[in-house]
């Protein structure tokens, strides 16, 4: 069985030249944990992992797993593993010998290593494609293979590389459940690189939205999504609304806006209707205020068709204090 | 009318009957399915001029008469018996011919195990150690610049400096490394591989560069991930992937030195024996037939020695 340790990055820094691409980040992720790096292109989420994975020289501070400083060893010392964003698989090997490769470099004997790959396969439900050739398989079913092949060395620690681009977005929702699935079972620590923020809420139990090369915020979804620490989070999380009151900046998500009918004893503040998009369970509606700021209302569908609202019209929006938040102080 | 619709649909995968073409679009669409053969007809027909074609003429004059003075039509098996004349009787002795086969083949193996080592070691450094395009594109040119002379001169430069009173030669004396000048350098077995080296590793070079440009550096670094030293990696990922360059540049060096006759004459002193060199003497001597015969032996041999190539590497994914 895998022990599951703790990875502490100190103060972690990557400097290409004279770009910074990871700036002295600091980190703690428990044992266990499922954690998402989140950010858009080049905020240094993908470098932070190669580090991790020993993929790429620490150029200052540390990364610390278990309770050792790990940045000179080679990825296979450290106990960590990684799935490669285009799975990186041996195309000259078959399934059975890719998933027992790392087995065959540490001199393990044939019969053994063949044992020990196919109870990998049949973890992943693949042992019936043992011999076939990557080139054999579909996307999802490559996938698959490779996770099989990171942790056929028990790794503590598995780093995926935006492990669900290569896939169409029905098989995306599919696998998606399953590494959650497989990171319960196993016990050990995943973390993932990705740009979505919808697969980052749906997996992790610990979001750390990154933007040029330093952590913006790490929390859970729930904190994430209640209480962004930035405007840069909150923007890049989605579903909230960045506006100025009173000399400050603050959020409000756009499902606690409400939309009314403007009429003589109308409250709050007038907006006009600039577009209205059906979701299905609910309607976002583009508003914009008296200032000519844009403003997003996601209203249940039932609520919003209880009035006869049209792009153009003038209505009333309105929120509930305590369901503003103030990003100012960091921003 | 039906024909028509299953031609049509043939064509165009998807189509409706609807915008089914007429008579004249028909036409040319189906001398757009000519015209692939038509953009291949040129070089079909210089292949067939140049290549197909002396090779024929090669095979009917090896079934020739020949005397000293004539040269007659005919179906003859003879030549091919000439060639291997008295090889059975004298086994397990060897007869010239096999001698020179053998001989030939001792080059051969010396220069492929060697152009391959040197080729590999070149073509890896181009591909994973250099890192920038640029590099790699001016190396590469640098590699190419001796092919701006002919290769007989690159040869003859190679006497000045293994000569009895060459350079190497007055270096060894000189320094009183040697006490007198070294005369295995030139008109040698070893002056020939070295020069067969010099002339064709180019040869191995940019096919194996051609095969290692094309794995995912990512596989490299899977490998590091596995646990995998340099040298496990370069035995289990960077030379399983790179055989199909390997077969090409192997193909390559093992023709051109089994056929060769210039470089061994030239660089052997003309006391060395090749099957390149006794079908040149009888080519001189006019003696066609029985050339053709010892060219067809050899043509076969080098296609054996291809076939068995193939066989172990898949080549065709290359091309």
């Amino acid at each position: 069985m895998p022990k599951a340790v703790d990875l502490e990055l100190a103060s972690l820094t990557k400097r290409y030249g004279d770009t910074l691409a990871v700036d002295a980040i600091a980190l703690k992720i428990r044992a266990g944990t499922y954690c998402c790096l989140l950010g858009p292109s080049g905020c240094g989420k993908t470098t932070t992992l190669r580090m991790i994975a020993g993929h790429e020289s620490v150029s200052d501070g540390d990364i610390v797993i278990g309770s050792e400083v790990v940045n000179d060893q080679p990825p296979a010392a450290r106990g960590t593993a990684m799935m490669f964003q285009s799975y990186a698989l041996f195309p000259h090997l078959n399934v059975r010998d890719n998933v027992a490769f790392s087995l065959k470099m540490r001199g393990i004997a044939k019969s053994e290593r063949h044992a020990r790959a196919q109870h990998m396969l049949s973890l992943v439900a693949m042992q019936a494609y043992a011999l076939r050739l990557p080139s054999q398989l579909s996307g999802g079913q490559q996938q698959r293979v490779a996770l099989a092949r990171a942790l056929v060395t028990d790794p503590s620690i598995l780093l995926l590389d935006e492990p669900l681009s290569a896939l169409d977005p029905f098989l995306r929702i599919k696998v998606r459940a399953e590494l959650k699935r497989f990171q319960r079972e196993l016990g050990i620590t995943f973390i993932h690189v990705t740009h979505s923020q919808e697969e980052a809420m749906a997996l992790a139990d610990l979001i750390v939205v990154m933007n040029n090369g330093t952590i913006e915020q790490a929390g859970t979804p729930r904190e994430i999504f209640n209480e962004p620490r930035t405007e840069f989070v909150a923007r890049f999380i989605g579903g909230h609304n960045v506006i100025p009151i009173n000399g400050r900046t603050v959020t409000i998500r756009s499902d606690r806006v409400a939309v009314l009918p403007d009429g003589a004893e109308a409250k709050g503040r007038p907006a006009r209707i600039a577009a209205i998009e059906y979701q299905g369970a609910a309607v976002l509606v583009s508003l914009t205020l008296d200032e000519g700021l844009p403003l997003a209302a996601l209203v249940p569908e039932r609520v919003f068709y209880q009035h006869a609202f049209e792009p153009g019209q003038t209505v009333r929006v309105r929120w509930q204090q305590g369901d503003l938040h103030d990003v100012s102080a960091a921003a | 009318m039906l024909r028509d619709a299953a031609l049509s649909a043939e064509a165009i995968p998807g189509e409706t009957a609807r915008d089914r073409p007429r008579a004249g679009a028909m036409a040319s669409r189906r001398a757009g399915a000519l015209a692939p053969y038509w953009q291949a007809a040129p070089m079909a027909l210089v292949f067939l001029l140049f290549f197909v074609l002396p090779l024929l003429v090669t095979l009917i004059v090896s079934f020739w008469n020949y005397t000293e003075y004539s040269i007659e039509p005919a179906f003859t098996l003879d030549n091919y018996r000439e060639v291997f004349d008295g090889c059975l009787a004298d086994l397990p002795g060897l007869c010239t011919t096999f001698k020179t086969y053998l001989s030939t083949l001792k080059f051969c193996l010396i220069v492929w195990a060697s152009t391959l080592l040197i080729g590999f070691t070149v073509a890896y450094f181009l591909a994973f150690h250099v890192r920038t395009m640029t590099m790699q594109i001016v190396l590469f040119l640098l590699c190419t610049i001796p092919f701006w002379t002919s290769n007989v001169i690159r040869m003859i430069s190679w006497i000045p400096l293994l000569g009895r009173n060459g350079l190497i030669n007055q270096a060894l004396v000189g320094t009183g490394l040697a006490g007198s000048p070294q005369e295995w350098l030139l008109y040698s077995d070893f002056s020939v591989v070295l020069a067969f080296v010099h002339l064709y590793t180019l040869f191995m070079v940019v096919p194996i560069f051609n095969s290692m440009m094309r794995i995912d550096r990512a596989l490299v670094e899977a490998a590091y991930d596995s646990g995998a030293s340099g040298w496990q990696t370069l035995w289990n990922v960077v030379i399983p992937l790179s055989k199909p360059g390997i077969a090409i540049g192997s193909i390559f060096v093992i023709t051109i030195v089994m056929g060769d006759f210039v470089t061994i004459g030239v660089m052997g002193g003309q006391q060395i024996a090749s099957i390149g060199k006794i079908i040149n003497v009888q080519v001189n001597y006019l003696q066609f037939p029985i050339a053709a015969a010892n060219a067809v032996v050899l043509l076969v041999l080098v296609l054996l020695i291809i076939w068995a190539l193939t066989r172990m590497i898949d080549i065709r994914k290359e091309l």
